[in-house]
């Protein structure tokens, strides 16, 4: 046993903690995001009302601005970042992240199933006919 | 007279006298027994002056190791409850033959869903982690889990749910749903009793504590790790924690989500899971079962680290295919997750659902192969010492073959379509879950308990206690697979059909020698309490161990270890004991600090004697109490977060003193290390 007072593990930092920045560059960090936030989330209001794109690749375009405004969020006010510093981070991410996507896109799939062979008394009488 | 009424049902809502079962002879003898217990037991403890040590000492103690053992000890008593119920039922069924048996319907059911319920959220639970508190700073070379006042909050969640769900046995009733409270049968309209109320809110109550657990203990192993000790050279409990605790974290929420859903249905007339207005009972089952298959993968998998631990040490020989394990265990972490509509295979889903879970439901079956595998090599070529925790490891690996077979047969749809719901069933569960879960809790005990009472346990009476839980289990279940083969449905409360009766017989034949084991399990205690000046361990060592939690005393300081051992590899205490052997033990005497622990905090019993009286108010519509008890609870965090000083210090030379005892008597053991 060697003389260790201090708790030694590799450099990681909890969510929340941040390294040792500047206030100045802290504060444009949140601005930054700030703006891209809000210029995504007025994009989406703009699209969802126009008639210049083509009609059905709206949707498609929503979703895709919601992923961004995600990404926008993880990255400038939870400071995820792909730096050593961040692996459980990114990690616990990735977990949670699967696990959604087993669960929400197992569920609809589930049930979706469900619905197709129980529907209900009239549509089994219908589809008799 | 209404105004009476009125004023009453505001204080008191939906209690009165009505709630206490006076007609029932059964639940009143046995709730009276355990009151009179409780009362006798507490007059004893304050007429000999015990009181100040229990609160200072184990109550408001935020020490892991005491957290663990307060765990522990609720599980047993817990595990004491359920197997009770589950006497009663083995006993109702051989009875029941042409007959009403002597439970009548309605108090049977209340059983067979208290006995799951009681069995799965305060049996086993609280024994795996209770065995994680206790073990896995020790094994990391730690002080302590990251959040010791949140972790005793937890211990003390749990407990309320334990408490609400033991009260509901003479105020009011329990579910009569089965232990997953399938709706339409538990929604107001067919339950309209607080039954269900009583297993919701326990529930929801003991799972924030589990989150709370979940969440300290993978903060633990991925922050709080000693010098030297990367993730490959974490010590397998330590691994197969990190993997329970992930899963207890990502589906714990699933649960209360879940819950919460069917108590809005029945507080506040949603239609979430009615057979009304929309509501779809299928989703309740989808969800459930989203949270209940990773649920029992969060139960196994400590059982597996433990099992690695007493194989290892009772060969004596390093983990076979250390690495190998490691994948096996985070693959059951992530494709758990993959299977848990095999639990509802019959409810309608088409044959692409079926079949892609269950396949998925089949490939989990080869990383606990592997796992099966590696602890055959490893004992292969060792010296092996069949010591009471290697007989339940060994014992564990026979019966969880068969029950793991039984398995991946019912994970064939066409099979489980003929199976689901049988008796089949049932001793296909219980197969993997004494087989896995009780029995590594049980080895768990018998392994780590010398580490934390600094005394071993008796062998004579473990071994009997392990014959015949063993002999008992087999007898007990193997009828149920027949009767399961002969078309018996489970929860049945009496049947007419002749052909199952012998079967009925001998399990409940079965019942009385697993009671037995059980008997000797309780002699086990007393006999080593008794002689434990002769069973004491005072090296900290018993076993030739190979992981750090016994490179300390036993029981361990609270600061657990003086210095932060420095880890060179796998198996850690065993490297360190080859080293000392080779180099005869450097002598000179090393230079100690002080150290600084967190302060005994009443947080967590505080928060939860507020919880219960939230939960049984809530239980009865009795919403001033309610509000008071959610203030109450609350309160408790903000004075907590408020405080000013959270640690203590222990002078250098108390922990000089402390640790130069444990260091005379391991000088004598440093001789026998490294015989292989």
């Amino acid at each position: 046993m060697s003389d260790q007072t201090h708790m030694p593990v590799e450099h990681d930092l909890a969510p929340g903690e941040e390294e040792q920045h500047s206030v100045g560059e802290r504060i444009t960090g949140y601005v930054v995001g700030l703006a891209l936030a809000l210029l995504l989330t007025a994009t989406s209001f703009f699209i969802a009302g126009t008639n210049l794109v083509w009609q059905p690749s709206i949707p498609v375009a929503l979703i895709v601005l919601a992923i961004a405004q995600m990404g926008v969020h993880l990255v400038f006010f939870l400071h995820i970042t792909t730096g050593p510093d961040n692996t459980n981070n990114v990690l616990a991410l990735a977990f949670g992240l699967m696990v959604v996507f087993l669960v929400v896109g197992g569920t609809v799939w589930i049930m979706g199933h469900l619905n197709q062979n129980m529907p209900p008394m009239d549509q089994i009488m219908q589809m008799r006919q | 007279m209404p105004a009476v009424r009125t004023v009453e049902a505001m204080m008191l809502g939906k209690l009165d006298w009505s709630a206490i079962p006076f007609g029932q002879p059964i639940p009143l003898i046995a709730g009276a027994v355990v009151l009179v217990a409780i009362l006798a037991v507490l007059i004893w403890v304050v007429v000999k002056g015990h009181l100040p040590y229990l609160w200072h000492e184990w109550i408001t103690s935020v020490d892991h190791k005491r957290i663990g053992v307060m765990y522990i000890l609720l599980a047993s008593v817990m595990l004491l409850r359920g197997g009770s119920d589950a006497i009663m039922m083995r006993i109702q069924q051989a009875v029941a033959y042409q007959s009403q048996g002597y439970l009548p319907p309605e108090h049977y059911n209340q059983i067979f869903s208290a006995h799951g319920t009681i069995m799965i959220f305060f049996t086993a639970m609280p024994f795996v982690i209770g065995l994680m508190n206790l073990v896995v700073p020790l094994q990391l070379g730690v002080r302590d889990v990251a959040f010791p006042t949140l972790n005793s909050v937890g211990f003390w969640l749990t407990a309320t749910g334990a408490l609400l769900v033991n009260i509901s046995l003479v105020v009011g009733e329990f579910a009569r749903t089965g232990w997953l409270a399938f709706p339409p049968l538990s929604e107001l309209s067919y339950s309209p009793g607080v039954g269900v109320d009583y297993y919701a809110w326990s529930l929801q109550i003991s799972g924030v504590g589990t989150l709370v657990a979940g969440i300290n203990l993978v903060t633990t192993v991925l922050k709080l790790r000693t010098k030297g000790m990367n993730y490959l050279r974490m010590p397998m409990f330590c691994w197969t924690t990190l993997a329970s605790n992930l899963l207890i974290v990502a589906a714990f929420p699933i649960l209360t989500a879940t819950l919460a859903m069917l108590l809005l249905d029945r507080y506040l007339g949603f239609h979430f899971f009615t057979n009304e207005a929309g509501g779809n009972v299928m989703m309740f089952m989808n969800l459930i079962w989203a949270w209940g298959h990773p649920e029992v993968y969060i139960l196994v998998l400590p059982a597996f680290g433990i099992f690695s631990e007493v194989v290892s040490t009772f060969s004596g020989k390093a983990l076979f295919g250390y690495r190998s394990m490691v994948l096996a265990t985070m693959a059951i972490c992530v494709i758990s997750f993959m299977v848990w509509l095999h639990h509802f295979f019959t409810m309608g889903a088409g044959p692409d659902v079926n079949a892609i879970f269950g396949i998925a439901s089949m490939i989990i079956a080869v990383p606990t192969g592997v796992k099966i595998y590696n602890w055959l090599f490893t004992m292969y070529g060792g010296r092996i010492r069949f010591a009471t925790p290697m007989l339940w490891a060994v014992g564990f690996m026979v019966t969880f073959i068969i029950g793991g077979l039984t398995g991946v047969l019912v994970a064939v749809p066409p099979a489980d379509f003929m199976l689901h719901n049988s008796m089949f069933l049932v001793a296909h569960f219980h197969n993997v879950i004494i087989g896995g879960v009780l029995f590594g809790a049980f080895a768990g005990f018998e392994y780590w308990f010398p580490k934390a009472f600094g005394f071993r346990l008796d062998e004579r009476w473990g071994k009997r206690a392990f014959w015949f839980t063993f002999t008992g289990f087999y007898v007990t279940f193997v009828p149920l697979y027949v009767a399961g083969m002969l078309g018996m449905t489970r929860r049945l409360q009496h049947y007419e059909v002749a052909a199952w009766r012998p079967w009925m017989i001998v399990a409940a034949f079965g019942m009385a020698v697993l009671t037995i084991g059980v008997i000797c399990q309780i002699m086990q205690l007393v006999v080593s309490i008794r002689n434990r000046e002769a069973l004491r361990d005072r090296t900290g060592d018993p076993w030739d161990g190979r992981s750090l939690e016994w490179a300390t005393s036993s029981p361990p300081p609270v600061f657990n270890f003086a210095f932060h051992p420095d880890v060179r590899g796998e198996d850690a205490y065993w490297d360190m004991k080859v080293a000392a052997q080779q180099q005869s033990l450097d002598h000179t005497a090393p230079e100690y600090h002080d150290i600084e622990m967190p302060k005994n905090s009443p947080t967590g019993f505080v928060c939860a004697f507020f919880a219960t009286i939230m939960g049984f108010a809530l239980i009865w519509h009795i919403w001033w109490m309610v509000i008071l008890g959610g203030i109450g609870a609350i309160a408790t965090f903000v004075v907590f977060a408020w405080r000013d000083h959270d640690e203590y210090v222990i002078p250098a030379a108390e922990v000089a003193r402390i640790d130069r005892i444990n260091l005379e008597e391991r000088r004598g053991l440093v001789s026998m290390a490294g015989m292989i």
